[in-house]
Order: structure tokens, then C-alpha cells, then sequence
């Protein structure tokens, strides 16, 4: 392996969702004393990703906004080798809102956290074993966090054993990682599960067999502790190992989505759970619906509910083209079903084979994956106690939505703009996501709140009125370095000797 | 489409004046003053901008001057029928808003006949591509309305429909259609026949090209050799120009993106010098114009299906191109498929501008130089300044399934397995 990953470098996220910690608060800082701030992030016991016989009693992993950046002194040159979605941020431009769906009441206005002074600088995600968390806090905090920090807020999870809120098996798709690098990026006539390692890990290879845009730093004595840029002779790798996280806090109307699906199926329990199956895209166990199964490439045999695509399923009769994980991975290959051979792709290159209406209009997925690290918030709240009118709730449900990427814009907004946001995914007319759609009118189409199941018949079943069933509550992107390129990332806001002085008359 | 150079200092008032047109940021008021685009029944989608080009250093890499070139006024329209009734429309309806935009530009003399002046400033497309040849903007407007009418019917009457065989149901909304067509509620056109005029037009072309291919293949196959030994050494030797773009200059791009499902797309650079570029990009843009005309005008350009309407135009003596199309999605989407689905295509056009990406054999690589490509695009764009859309909210793929509804329904009678497939448009 020409380019091996040092594992100790990453941070332990990329590789581990640690599921077997199952406490976890994510705090959102400001910057106090960026000095302070520096020497707490240098010195913190960040988990790497090293495989351990036994996972950890307990891990830290630690993000940066720009606005943290900035904040710590990293100079404007190497802020601007960062991507430009990272640069100008979540809600930084209203073009952005509208493609994420933030419009309406997701509009960043409303928003509870990462809005102009609520925008977290720094963002430390705290993980331990059931009932270590507190502990774990305190020691890690340590006398010099009350001078580095002010805590904007510290998002609570919930261990919902591997639901999420609504009641269904969540995390079941994620993308294989290519630590080995034995993938070589080449057209993929069949949907494939592995990802090259530079789509979720900058300084690799990504999908086009190309190193994604990052800091390079002409090598000097001041950046030693850096990696070398395997693509740039000379270089620093700022970006090596780290990437993008992308994190939204996400309300969930538990009791507004099984009220209405309820009421859709007119009280009747099989109906309810083969409506809300559809919407979702699998049942509550995170079964898919009735789908031809298969080998998929990259998927592991104690996988069987990730091993199919929708080949089998082209006129959406068994999952309705809408459904949620159909919207968020339509696992396409690069080229329609059945396509083999150099002359039968040349032919499809050309538009010389005759498609259907909906045959080849998406894209293919491979460049298009993400890596979920979420985790759910508020207490559980089962179907029927969402269904008795007076069940008393008067806490939030939701997720803290969490994805890493090495490129945002390619993989993150795409899958939410082009997507899941989308009211004319896939040749569909007046629908957006069944489960995060915001149901705001566009230009046009002044209904975008319906929801078309395909049947046998022909005449599909169109659910109409979706009420809005989550609301985004905040969000930012955050930079996850490398632990190398973050210790470098602290070493510009050195206290002065004045600080100093300061200091020690107080 | 009209271009005619900017007289010189009067840029920024041309830009108030267009700005002036605007409903939101960059997509015009359809009953603005200046052009009320929603009184012309013909046309599908038109622009306006400012053909400011900052890439025109880049020449200079070369170690070539870097040349001036006129900053244009360009005003696209895609439209049904004539150029010239178009005019005649244009003149009625908005020829005082015509003057007064023209009277931004070198040597418009308003009391000169706006007619002949149009004419002599129109530049045609070296390569237009028309997403589903023939269909009228009429044609889209009462489709889109029959698909909706036929929507709520079916919400109204499911059940219904869901007890007959797929075949009677098919004859059911047909007898529906027939009512509401008849109450006055539904219209659907029949479609004009194509004007002999055109349809001799192109059929000369159809046969033309290839003959002309064929005289001239003795020709291009002694040269070909020659060809790939001129082309891989230019594509060695020139060089690639791909910086990121100023935040300042994708603001100004974004704050007129997404707000219809549909956005426009204008961009220009410069040729690589020398004529070896020029007539390589002539012949290939010569036989693009072809597939567009005979082979892609029914509903794809190649994989894409998202383009309306899209055009490469020459400038200044084949010295420049301008690019511009109408099509659904995010820019993001537009490029994901431009790179994977028809990189080859965007590389023989634009492989041959200054600083693209390096292609090898014209061919391959270029766009799949992910990331430099998207800067190149970004970096080439421009503003466009007023953009008008006659049917926001219908994407090119919504067009061409109420064009297969409506086409259904006027079959006398459909199998069950045929009305079944047809149903599942709807």
C-alpha cells in the first residue's frame, strides 16, 4: 500500500459509531480565550482510530467550525484551502437554505443554535458507558475549560437502542470503507456498497481516483508535525485524515407522524404499519419491502437487510420511488440495470438505446455516500402512546443528525438537495421526503406535500397533505482533523507574555 | 439570439435597467415593462445579460497579448415558429423597452428601424439543442393542465377507477377528458402540421451532412494521423487554468440559482489559440448540431434528460464561445451529470477553451478532473442578468410525461398491460 492509513491520526469516529457507548452529550462552544482554548484541544485525550481488543470505556472527538478557526488564529490562507460550503457555512448563504430545504419554519432564523452568535466554534462530542458520562465530563474538563470555553449548549442523546423516534431500525446503510485502498476508482456497471477511502478521508483517493481539495502548507520547520501530501511533493497535508461532519439537530413530531398515518389508515393497525413501512422505505425492523435480494459488493453477510438494490423494483410497486431510503440511496450503479459490456455502455453514453420514462434519470450513487454517526435525543415514545390523545410529552423527540464527507457539496447537499429535498426526484411530481420534506410550495408546484404509492393496478395511491413531521433546529458544518492537523490547528494562539502577565497578577 | 457591444461606460446603468425587469434576484417579472415576456404565447424560456468575460488574461499564458474584446449586450429567446414573426411580436409588444434596452449599446440610434437593427445584430448558434423538437410552449401549458386535471380526478374517483380493468379506466378518463374539453375546461390544441418550409430545411440538412462527411472522408482520413499527433501535443503543452472562484463571484452566481426547479446556465471563455483549435471545435460543434437536430431532439441530449434548451454560439471570429442552457436541478446536479454521464461530450467542446481541464484524445479525462472542472465551469459562468421562464415548476422530465399522458389518451383504445404502464404516469 503505497499511501497506509496511520490510524492513530484519525480521529476514532471515521471508523467506529461507538454503539456500545451509549451515553453521548455533543457540546457546542465559543471560544473564551482562544490561548486557552488551544492548549485544552492540544492536551485532550482525543480517541483515535486504533481497533482496541475492547471498545473504550469512554471517547472524545473534537470539530471546528470556520468561525472556530478564525477564533484560534489559523491564518485567512490556510482557512481558504478548506472546502467553500465548510468556508461560508450550514445557513452562510440563502441559495444553500434553499437547496437544503431550510426554508419556511427550517429557515435558519428560527433556528435555536448556529446562527450568527450562535454559531459553535468548536464542537466536543463526549461518549461513555452507561452511566459514565457525567464523570467522564468532569475529567476531561479539567481547571482551564471555565477560562477556554463558554458552553453555548450541550445537546443531550438518548439511547433508544438502535430506534429512531418515529420507530424504526435506523443506521442499517452505511457505506464500506476502503481503509486498504485496494479499490481502484473505475466505472461501476453494477450498485457496489464500498466507497474509496477519499470520499469519507482526505489525503486518499476518492472516487475519481482524486485527491479532494484541501490545505497545503509549503513545508516548513513550523508545520514538522504534519503528514506529507501523498499528491503535492513538498506539501503539507492539513487535511490528511480529518474531514467534513455535518451536523443538524433534527425535531421529530412523533405523535403528528403516527396521527396522521393512523388516520390515513383509519385506525387499523396492519394499514398504519404498511403506510409508515412505505414512507420509510423498510418496516420497523428495518426489513426492506419485498425485495429481490442479492450479494451486494461491500456489504457483509450479517447484513442480509442491506443486501439488495432496486433493480427488481423499476415501476416502485414494492418501495414506492418516494420512500425515504430510496430517496436517500437510490443504489444505482453508473449505468441502468443491464447495461454490460464496453458496446452496450458505448451505446448508453450515446443515447442510443431506447429508455424508459423513468429508466437512467438518476445519478449514480457511488459518488454520493454518506457516513451517519447520528444519535437520537428525548425519551422514547412508543406508536400508541403517540396515538392516546392525552399520553403526556412534554419533552422534545428528534436526532442529532451527524454525516461525515470528504466533500459537501458533492455528497452531503447533493443527497439533500437533489434528493431527499427534491420535489422531482426521480420523474415525481408534488412530493418531497415523507419524513423530512418541509411541504413549502416552489415556484409552480404550489403542493409538495403528497406522497404516490405505485400498485399492481396501475392507478398509484396518492397520500396527500403530509403535515411537516421534522423541523430543523440548528446545524453547522464542522471541520474533523486529523489529531496531527489539529495540534497544528492550536499552535497559532500562543498566550503573549503580556496574557502572561495578566495572568499571573490575577 | 441579438448581441451587440455595450457602448462603452454604460455597462453598470444597462445592469440597473436589467435588474429593473426582475421579480426576484436575476428571473424577470413576467409582466415587467420593459418586455412583458407573459403576453408572448410562443416562447419557452428567454435572457438577458452582460457578456462581461474576466477569464481574458488567461490568454496570456500563452504568451499571447491579452485582447479586449467588446463587452455584449445578449438577449436569447427560445420560442415556436419564425424568427421573424417572433420579431414582429417583440416589436409590437415591447418595442419601446427594446429601444430603450438597445439604447445601451454602440450606435443604436433610436430613431433607426429596430427591425433592421436587430437583424443585423443577430448571431446564430454554431450548435442548438432542443429538449423534444416540435412542442409547442402552448402545447406544455394545456399538457401540464390536463395532467393536473386528470390527478384530481383520479383522487376524486379511486376507488372507481381501482374496480375496473386498467383498459377501462383508461376509456373512463378518456371520456372524462372529452367533458371537461367540452365544457370549456380542458383544451388541447391539435398540433399544427410542421411547415413545409422546415421540414424541406431539414431534410436537406439531414441528408446533406453526411453527404458532405462523405466527400470529405478521403480527406480526413489522410489527415487523422496528423490530427492525433497535433492534438496530443497541444494537449501536453497547454495548460490547465483552474483556480478556485472569489466568494464575491459565486454570491453573485448563487443569489440567482434555485429559486424554480429549472435554473439557467450562461458561460464563455476563449479558444486556445491557433486555428488548429478553431476548426476542430467548428467541425465537432458542426456535428453536434446534427445529433441535436436528427438524433437527441426527442427528449435526451445523449443520458441527460434535464436540458430544455441549450446553444454554443461563436464570437469575435470563432476567437470565443458562449454557452448557455436552460435546465432542472442544482448546478451541482448539472455538473454531477455533466462529468459522469456525458463527460466526453463537454470534453470535445470545451476541451478546446483555454485552461479546461486536460483532456487526452479530445475524449477522455478532462471532466472527470472532478473538482478542476467544477472551478473551470464556476470560473466562466456569468451572471445572467434577467432570466425568464414561461413555465416555472415543470421540469423538462414533467414536460415529456404529460406529452405521454396526453398521447395515451387520444389512443382510441389501449391492452390491459399498455393502459396499466400508461396509468402509472399519472
Amino acid at each position: 500500500m503505497a499511501n497506509p492509513v496511520d490510524y492513530s491520526d484519525v480521529q476514532g469516529l471515521l471508523r467506529f459509531g461507538y454503539n456500545s457507548l451509549t451515553e453521548a452529550t455533543f457540546l457546542l462552544l465559543r471560544i473564551r480565550d482562544a490561548a486557552a482554548a488551544s492548549a485544552w484541544i492540544a492536551a485532550a485525550p482525543i480517541t483515535n482510530a486504533i481497533e482496541l481488543d475492547q471498545a473504550p470505556a469512554t471517547a472524545l472527538q473534537i470539530a471546528i467550525t470556520r468561525q472556530g478557526l478564525e477564533a484560534l488564529r489559523v491564518p485567512a490562507n490556510v482557512i481558504a484551502g478548506l472546502a467553500d460550503e465548510f468556508i461560508s457555512g450550514m445557513c452562510g448563504e440563502e441559495n444553500r437554505s434553499r437547496r437544503l430545504g431550510d426554508i419556511g419554519a427550517n429557515a435558519p432564523e428560527y433556528w435555536r443554535w448556529g446562527v450568527g452568535e450562535k454559531i459553535p466554534q468548536v464542537l466536543a462530542m463526549l461518549y461513555a458507558r452507561k452511566g459514565q458520562l457525567a464523570s467522564f465530563a468532569e475529567t476531561i474538563k479539567g481547571p482551564s475549560w471555565q477560562v477556554a470555553f463558554d458552553v453555548l449548549d450541550a445537546l443531550p442523546t438518548s439511547d433508544l437502542q438502535g430506534v429512531e423516534p418515529f420507530g424504526f431500525t435506523d443506521g442499517i446503510s452505511q457505506p464500506t470503507l476502503d481503509w486498504r485502498q485496494l479499490r481502484t476508482a473505475a466505472t461501476q456497471a453494477v450498485y457496489t456498497n464500498d466507497s474509496c477511502l477519499g470520499e469519507f478521508l482526505l489525503g486518499y483517493q476518492n472516487e475519481y481516483g482524486r485527491y479532494t481539495d484541501r490545505p497545503l502548507l509549503p513545508a516548513t520547520a513550523s508545520n514538522a508535525g504534519l503528514l506529507d501530501a501523498p499528491d503535492a511533493p513538498g506539501m503539507r497535508d492539513l487535511g490528511r485524515n480529518g474531514t467534513y461532519l455535518v451536523f443538524r439537530q433534527l425535531q421529530q413530531d412523533v405523535r403528528g407522524f403516527w396521527q396522521f398515518v393512523n388516520g390515513q389508515a383509519k385506525g387499523d393497525t396492519p394499514a398504519r404499519e404498511r403506510l409508515a413501512g412505505a414512507m420509510v422505505g423498510r418496516t420497523r425492523q428495518g426489513d426492506p419491502l419485498e425485495m429481490a435480494s442479492g450479494a451486494i459488493a461491500g456489504v457483509g453477510k450479517s447484513m442480509p437487510s442491506n443486501q439488495f438494490n432496486y433493480d427488481s423494483d423499476a415501476d416502485g410497486r414494492r418501495c414506492p420511488f418516494g420512500a425515504h431510503i430510496r430517496r436517500a440511496n437510490p443504489r444505482n450503479a453508473d449505468f441502468p440495470a443491464g447495461t454490460s459490456g464496453l458496446f452496450s455502455e458505448l451505446l448508453h453514453n450515446l443515447g442510443f438505446t431506447k429508455v424508459g420514462f423513468r429508466e437512467d434519470i438518476m445519478s449514480s450513487t457511488r459518488f454520493h455516500r454518506l457516513l451517519r454517526r447520528g444519535r437520537e435525543y428525548g425519551p422514547g415514545l412508543s406508536t400508541e402512546q403517540a396515538l392516546q390523545p392525552d399520553y403526556p410529552d412534554s419533552q422534545e423527540h428528534g436526532i442529532n443528525f451527524i454525516c461525515l464527507n470528504a466533500n459537501i457539496s458533492r455528497q452531503f447537499e447533493f443527497v439533500q438537495g437533489a434528493w431527499l429535498m427534491n420535489t422531482k426526484f426521480n420523474g415525481m411530481n408534488g412530493e418531497s421526503d415523507p419524513l423530512l420534506g418541509n411541504r413549502q410550495p416552489i415556484p409552480g408546484c404550489p403542493v409538495t406535500s403528497s406522497f404516490l404509492i405505485p400498485q399492481e393496478h396501475g392507478v398509484a395511491r396518492r397520500v396527500e397533505g403530509l403535515p411537516r413531521f421534522v423541523t430543523v433546529r440548528g446545524g453547522a458544518y464542522f471541520f474533523l482533523p486529523g489529531l496531527r492537523a489539529l495540534k497544528f490547528l492550536c499552535s497559532y494562539a500562543k498566550p503573549s507574555a503580556d496574557e502572561d502577565k495578566i495572568r499571573a497578577v490575577n | 439570439m441579438v448581441l451587440a457591444p455595450v457602448a462603452s461606460g454604460r455597462v453598470n446603468e444597462l445592469r440597473r435597467v436589467l435588474a429593473s425587469m426582475n421579480g426576484l434576484p436575476g428571473t424577470a417579472d413576467p409582466h415587467n415593462a420593459l418586455i412583458p415576456f407573459a403576453q408572448f404565447e410562443t416562447l419557452h424560456f428567454a435572457r438577458l445579460l452582460v457578456l462581461e468575460d474576466e477569464t481574458l488574461d488567461d490568454i496570456t499564458k500563452y504568451g499571447l497579448p491579452r485582447v479586449n474584446y467588446p463587452t455584449y449586450l445578449a438577449f436569447l429567446a427560445d420560442f415556436d415558429g419564425d424568427a421573424s414573426a417572433f420579431v414582429d411580436e417583440l416589436l409590437l409588444k415591447a418595442g419601446g423597452g427594446v429601444t430603450r434596452i438597445f439604447s445601451y449599446c454602440e450606435g443604436f440610434e433610436p430613431t433607426a428601424d429596430l427591425r433592421h437593427w436587430i437583424e443585423a445584430h443577430r448571431a446564430s448558434p454554431a450548435t442548438a439543442y432542443v429538449n423534444l423538437i416540435g412542442r409547442t410552449s402552448r402545447q406544455v401549458s394545456e399538457e401540464a393542465a390536463l395532467h393536473d386535471s386528470l390527478v384530481s380526478y383520479v383522487a376524486q374517483n379511486s376507488a372507481n377507477l381501482k374496480s375496473m380493468s386498467p383498459g377501462s379506466a383508461h376509456q373512463a378518463m378518456a371520456q372524462y377528458v372529452r367533458g371537461e374539453q367540452h365544457a370549456g375546461r380542458l383544451t388541447l390544441t391539435s398540433m399544427a402540421a410542421t411547415p413545409l418550409a422546415w421540414r424541406l430545411r431539414n431534410f436537406v440538412n439531414l441528408v446533406g451532412v453526411p453527404l458532405v462527411l462523405l466527400l470529405l472522408t478521403p480527406i480526413l482520413l489522410i489527415y487523422l494521423p496528423f490530427f492525433l499527433i497535433q492534438l496530443r501535443w497541444h494537449e501536453k503543452n497547454d495548460p490547465e487554468i483552474a483556480p478556485r472562484i472569489t466568494p464575491a463571484h459565486a454570491h453573485q452566481l448563487a443569489i440567482l440559482e434555485d429559486h424554480d426547479v429549472t435554473n439557467q446556465f450562461s458561460a464563455m471563455g476563449s479558444l486556445k489559440p491557433g486555428v488548429f483549435r478553431r476548426w476542430t471545435l467548428v467541425f465537432i460543434l458542426w456535428v453536434i448540431d446534427y445529433t441535436a437536430r436528427h438524433i437527441y431532439g426527442r427528449g435526451r441530449l445523449a443520458r441527460v434528460s434535464t436540458i430544455h434548451f441549450a446553444r454554443w454560439v461563436f464570437l469575435d471570429n470563432k476567437k470565443r464561445l458562449l454557452f448557455a442552457s436552460n435546465y432542472d436541478g442544482s448546478l451541482e446536479s448539472y455538473m454531477d451529470d455533466f462529468i459522469n454521464k456525458v463527460g466526453f461530450g463537454l470534453n470535445v467542446v470545451f476541451g478546446n477553451g483555454i485552461g479546461y481541464p486536460r483532456t487526452r484524445f479530445l475524449l477522455l479525462d478532462g471532466a472527470k478532473d472532478e473538482q478542476k472542472f467544477k472551478y473551470v465551469l464556476r470560473r466562466h459562468e456569468l451572471a445572467t442578468e434577467v432570466w425568464y421562464n414561461a413555465h416555472p415548476g415543470l421540469t423538462a422530465l414533467d414536460r415529456h410525461r404529460n406529452m405521454l399522458i396526453r398521447e395515451g389518451l387520444e389512443k382510441p383504445a389501449m391492452s390491459d398491460e399498455e393502459a396499466r404502464l400508461w396509468l402509472q404516469l399519472i
